[in-house]
């Protein structure tokens, strides 16, 4: 497509990747512009025809169909859905699971991939392929036989359950990943606070991690989304009402008699903002820690 | 206490640990403790008797009746089971390999093109956008699209006829010839941000010179795609592929959200058909059955990924 000349090549060069230097092939980098933008637009149509939707009442619906502008903020579908599923209490569980899940995997993940990674216990390369195993297994495998456990123990439609069985089955994925990490940990810290006669526990929190510390982040940033966007267990597990999770509910309620056009939108919206909205926090951390590892 | 210095030596230590004290490794054990209790009782042992219940007739409550094999020989058998792992390789397609093509081709012309000649904040911003339908909740994802191709008031059949093609409207999801490939369809959607910028992140670490010098020899955007991008994140299109595909084979909750695994049969997959067994016809054994020769499945792609990946590097 660019055949360059040496010359402009080398001042490009110079420039590193110098904006605009190149000579596109005319209107032809505008083609492959618009193209893009295009397919941007319709990855992102569905959120906007949502949103749209979302604020409108019935009968503009029924008036103006799905791409009309609506005349105006119209949040009683909104509010009537919220208030009908007890939305507030649904975005708490979830909260709380989630945010439970992620402190107790990160927990979990550290104190295995110090016994893995730093202190490289007897027969690691198998523990470590346990664990990967165990990450992969499809959750259907395990749903039964927990859904039966669960009710021998009196922890059936129980938060508690599902923040037990997640935080081991992120802590796996952590357990691989942080093994690999704390695997390259300097050694001449660890001797050092050795000699100084701290303790492997104190190690552990005071040098250990304090030092992994974007990792971590990143891990328990990971967790929290993961968490947030199950669906399978969480469904088998929580069935009343007031333990399920945003997920579930909306999930659970998509195609019902009882929603309208407009009450649907307003449903889908309503999962979309959470998800949204941790990207936009997280997202900077996320960006930072990645970035960290890769210097690393 | 077991453990002394050979552990040190374990696997294959990676960083050269030359000269170890003995008692190096000792006691490190005992932060295993937890995690290997947790991870048996949460995973090894459900595991285990989900293959145990495969060999039995079992309705949930009651003595499980051990029936051998009669289960997996009951599934060859049965064309419900057949279309499952059918759909499973359409998703596949759907959520692995378009998704990696396009990917590959997106994350090539953004970086190597669009960043070069419109700015690095125009790529990031059309990233973005690409990006933004896998931060949802796949089962949200699921009610979005549930809402757009509804039959009677949904988005999609309402623009369709607004501007004149209202011949091409379908019941998406409610016509077994077109259910699958609306499925598939959304799944693309969903999935296509990830290799995006999986990819974009592994061109950060090629060379510029590399595409400099591609370019003063003259080389097309074409020749660049083939000869640098592709093999250059080979690594990641491995992980790419690998998560995809496993990810497609556990495709649970746009199935239940947007199908219940209908019309008919038309969408089934094999971890909703397990769900139904369990859940809904009390058939615990040949729910277990089928979730056994699932996760046999999954595990073995996991390993043949791996085994390749590895003689690759």
């Amino acid at each position: 497509m660019t055949s360059l000349s040496v010359r402009r090549a080398r001042s490009a060069q110079q420039a590193g990747h110098a904006r605009g230097r190149l000579p596109g092939a005319g209107p032809g980098r505008w083609a492959v512009l618009a193209a893009l933008v295009v397919l941007a637009v319709v990855m992102l149509l569905p959120f906007a025809i949502v949103a749209l939707n979302a604020v409108k009442s019935p009968a503009e619906y029924s008036a103006g169909g799905p791409l009309a502008l609506p005349h105006g903020i119209y949040l009683d579908g909104i509010v009537e859905f919220w208030n009908r599923v007890d939305f507030g209490r649904k975005l708490l569980n979830s909260l709380l699971v989630s945010a439970a899940v992620a402190v107790l995997a990160v927990v979990l993940s550290v104190l295995n991939a110090y016994a893995l990674g730093v202190g490289r216990v007897r027969g690691r390369l198998w523990i470590l392929v346990l664990f990967l195993v165990a990450n992969t297994l499809p959750q259907e495998a395990l749903a039964y036989p927990l859904y039966y456990i669960a009710k021998a123990v009196g922890l059936y439609d129980s938060r508690l359950a599902l923040i037990i069985i997640f935080t081991v089955v992120q802590g796996a994925f952590g357990t691989y990943l942080l093994s690999a990490v704390l695997g390259n940990f300097p050694k001449e810290i660890i001797e050092a606070a050795e000699m100084d006669g701290a303790s492997r526990w104190r190690i552990l929190w005071r040098i250990v991690v304090p030092i992994s510390r974007p990792t971590l982040n990143v891990l328990m940033i990971f967790f929290f989304i993961w968490t947030w966007n199950e669906f399978f267990l969480p469904l088998i597990f929580l069935i009343s009402n007031d333990n399920q999770t945003v997920p579930v509910v909306l999930g659970v309620l998509q195609g019902e008699r009882m929603m309208d056009a407009t009450m649907s939108s307003a449903s889908a919206l309503l999962g979309i903002i959470p998800a949204v909205a941790f990207f936009l926090i997280f997202q900077r951390t996320l960006t930072r820690g990645v970035t960290v590892g890769a210097v690393k | 206490m077991a453990v002394h210095a050979p552990a040190a030596r374990a696997g294959q230590a990676r960083a050269p640990e030359s000269v170890r004290r003995p008692r190096a490794g000792a006691g490190y054990w005992v932060y295993l403790v937890p995690g290997a209790v947790l991870l048996f009782a949460v995973i090894v042992v459900p595991f285990l008797m989900n293959i145990g219940a495969s060999f039995t007739r079992w309705s949930g409550v009651g003595t499980p009746k051990w029936i051998g094999f009669d289960n997996y020989r009951r599934l060859l058998g049965d064309a419900t089971f057949w279309s499952s792992f059918q759909h499973n390789v359409a998703l596949i397609v759907a959520m692995a390999i378009v998704p990696t093509l396009l990917g590959l081709l997106l994350a090539a012309a953004l970086f190597d093109y669009i960043g070069r000649r419109f700015g690095t904040r125009t790529a990031s911003a059309l990233r973005a956008a690409y990006y933004l339908p896998q931060v949802l909740p796949v089962a949200v994802a699921g009610v979005v699209w549930g809402w757009m191709l509804h039959p009677s008031y949904g988005a999609l059949n309402q623009v369709l006829e607004a501007v004149g093609l209202g011949s091409l409207a379908e019941n998406w999801l409610g016509d077994p010839d077109v259910a699958l490939a609306s499925v598939m369809a959304i799944m693309v959607w969903f999935q296509l941000g990830y290799p995006v910028v999986i990819f974009m992140a592994g061109l950060q670490r090629v060379d510029p010179a590399l595409y400099e010098a591609a370019e003063i020899d003259g080389a097309s955007w074409w020749r660049r795609f083939w000869h640098i991008t592709v093999p250059q994140i080979r690594p990641e299109t491995f992980v790419v592929l690998l998560t995809c595909t496993i990810a497609a084979l556990k495709v649970f909750g746009p199935i239940f959200v947007l199908t219940r695994g209908g019309p008919g049969k038309a969408t089934i997959v094999p971890s909703y058909f397990s769900y139904q067994n369990f859940f809904e016809k009390a058939n615990v054994g040949y729910g277990s059955a089928i979730a056994t020769v699932l996760a046999i499945i999954i595990v073995v792609v996991t390993f043949l990924f791996l085994r390749v990946q590895e003689r690759e590097s």
